[in-house]
């Protein structure tokens, strides 16, 4: 509210209350958007090179040493395996993209909601806090054998428990960032005599925005975690369920892909984050 | 203009220092202001029965050691603050609440570091709901004028202060207010670019005709600027004494290190310390008092 100005001694150099010093990021994000993974087309080459000599120096290895493929496949049997039968992962690709992205869309729009509310009135933020911060530190893939007894094993105890991963990891570090209020823009804005929706609309939020971000980056991925865990957990479709499926079958080529699958589907959501980041938050490095 | 302004404050139904000679429109009266700020600890005491008018086009400067309340007065005149007591009135009007005929420049630029300098400039225009093509002949000119031609399309984080605080004071004069409230604009900057920017506000007051209210703490700087340099004592800030600077323009920073420029800021020094007026002796030649 544009009212806080009215009493704020103007002078903007020490960091309005106390709360703001202890700005608490999970991720870097100064970190995050200066270092890029290649800078030139060497470093690229280096990259790609270790990777190689990485995965041939693990396939001459277990060839010599001679380790039974229940205990570690060979890196061109998965390669054989995600390839050959990508045709099988595909469908529980998809039923997890589903859930995720459903589960994903849900929680992070309450998340970011009840984030932009809650900072808004400081008594109700201090009261709602510790639950959220319960529901941050519960590990939510607990919830799901009572859901599903609950709900069947259809998808929406896995939605329900990823909502409920992603909402908080969200809210919390939106929350975060819609704390930070620079008192100087505010003034500026009011004093071209904007509402207080103005100055929502456009010092708030984009000031929160790189907050927002990376509140919805860890959400992903702690979404993704949850959605698998769930499938695990309760669930007969899904990478979560093939992952059991093939350890149980010792169908150990299958299992790794799968796992490949899941490794790419959360460097995927890195990679996008870290653009999307790049792309608005840029200012904030 | 007013020769002397014996007293520590002056308190009359037409405020203090009132220079009426030249028949000016009053732009800007500030009556009998104070202001208490509510701190967690008590109470803050910044200003204490402030009393000025400002006639149209003048450049005032107000100084004061930190903590005086001139950064307090500023907001008041702007509206974004209420004051305790009193109250502040631009062209016959109360000020409530932030007026479109007045402009403000922070301390620090404050640019938004999410937009370009273009979209920094049109910020005012969004919030307003200002069409600004219009403006964007002016918009340009000025753009030109302050040597930020070329500049549009690159974010503050990679523009230098002094080029932040131009792109500020384009922002500020694109809309075209009367009234300029300027918070220790310069402050941040080093002494030499600290230097030009004085240059610049000199010129585009003596072309526009602004009327202009600008708190720092910097001697040297007031009295380069000013037509008038107010001194507040410190806290609460009362009026210790109005100066008025004959000085000719266009000034120059040579004019700095002319004897009669020293003996205005060591009678201004000496107003801060002690909180109040003493004549020193006056120099041989051309000094005023």
């Amino acid at each position: 509210m544009a009212s806080e100005l009215r009493e704020a001694i103007p002078t903007f150099n020490q960091p309005q209350g106390g709360e703001e010093s202890a700005d608490v990021d999970i991720t870097n994000w100064s970190a995050l958007t200066s270092t890029s993974f290649a800078r030139s087309w060497g470093e690229a080459v280096a990259i790609v090179a270790v990777a190689v000599v990485f995965v041939a120096g693990l396939e001459i290895l277990l060839r010599v040493a001679n380790v039974p493929a229940y205990t570690m496949p060979l890196p061109s049997e998965i390669g054989a395996a995600l390839f050959g039968n990508f045709g099988l992962f595909a469908p529980h690709l998809g039923v997890t993209l589903r859930v995720l992205a459903i589960g994903y869309a849900i929680g992070a729009v309450i998340g970011i909601v009840l984030a932009g509310l809650i900072t808004q009135f400081p008594f109700a933020e201090k009261i709602i806090t510790p639950y959220i911060l319960l529901l941050v530190t519960t590990p939510m893939i607990a919830l799901v054998p009572l859901l599903v007894q609950k709900m069947g094993f259809g998808p929406a105890p896995r939605i329900i428990a990823v909502s409920l991963a992603v909402g908080p990891m969200v809210m919390i570090n939106s929350a975060t960032g819609f704390r930070r209020t620079d008192l100087a823009k505010i003034a500026l804005a009011r004093s071209y005599g904007a509402t207080t929706m103005q100055i929502f609309r456009q010092v708030r939020f984009p000031l929160a925005l790189p907050m927002i971000i990376v509140g919805l980056m860890v959400g992903a991925i702690f979404g993704l975690l949850t959605a698998v865990g769930a499938e695990i957990v309760g669930s007969g479709e899904g990478l979560g369920n093939r992952l059991m499926f093939y350890s149980s079958r010792i169908q150990m080529a299958n299992f790794w892909a799968v796992i490949v699958i899941l490794a790419a589907m959360g460097i995927l959501i890195y990679v996008f984050f870290y653009w999307v980041g790049k792309r608005w938050a840029s200012w904030q490095a | 203009m007013v020769e002397t302004q014996p007293q520590r404050r002056t308190i009359g139904a037409n405020g203090a220092g009132a220079p009426e000679a030249d028949g000016r429109p009053i732009t800007m009266s500030v009556r009998h202001v104070s202001k208490h700020y509510k701190t967690g600890t008590g109470s803050v005491h910044a200003l204490e029965d402030l009393s000025l008018e400002i006639p149209q086009g003048e450049f005032i400067c107000i100084l004061g050691p930190s903590g005086c309340g001139k950064s307090t007065l500023l907001w008041g005149m702007s509206g974004l603050h209420d004051m305790t007591a009193g109250e502040v009135i631009v062209n016959g009007t109360p000020v409530t609440e932030p007026r479109p005929e007045i402009g403000m420049i922070f301390q620090d630029a404050n640019l938004l570091p999410w937009r370009n300098l273009w979209q920094n400039i049109q910020f005012p225009f969004e919030i307003k709901k200002l069409d600004p093509r219009p403006f964007e002949g002016r918009i340009r000119g000025l753009i030109d004028e302050v040597g930020l031609a070329g500049f549009e399309k690159k974010m503050p984080r990679e523009l230098s202060g002094g080029m932040q605080q131009r792109a500020s004071i384009v922002r500020c004069l694109s809309y075209d207010p009367d009234v300029i409230l300027m918070d220790e604009p310069f402050g941040a900057l080093d002494a030499f670019t600290r230097d030009e920017m004085n240059l610049l506000i000199q010129k585009i007051w003596m072309e526009t005709g602004k009327t202009i209210i600008f708190v720092t703490h910097n001697v040297s700087e007031a009295i380069f600027l000013a037509d008038r340099v107010v001194v507040l004592t410190p806290r609460p800030g009362r009026l210790a004494h109005i100066f008025p600077i004959d000085l000719p323009r266009p000034r120059t920073v040579d004019m700095t290190f002319e004897p009669e420029f020293i003996h205005v800021v060591k009678e201004i020094k000496n107003t801060i310390e002690t909180g109040r007026y003493t004549p020193l002796p006056k120099l041989t030649g051309a000094a005023r008092s």
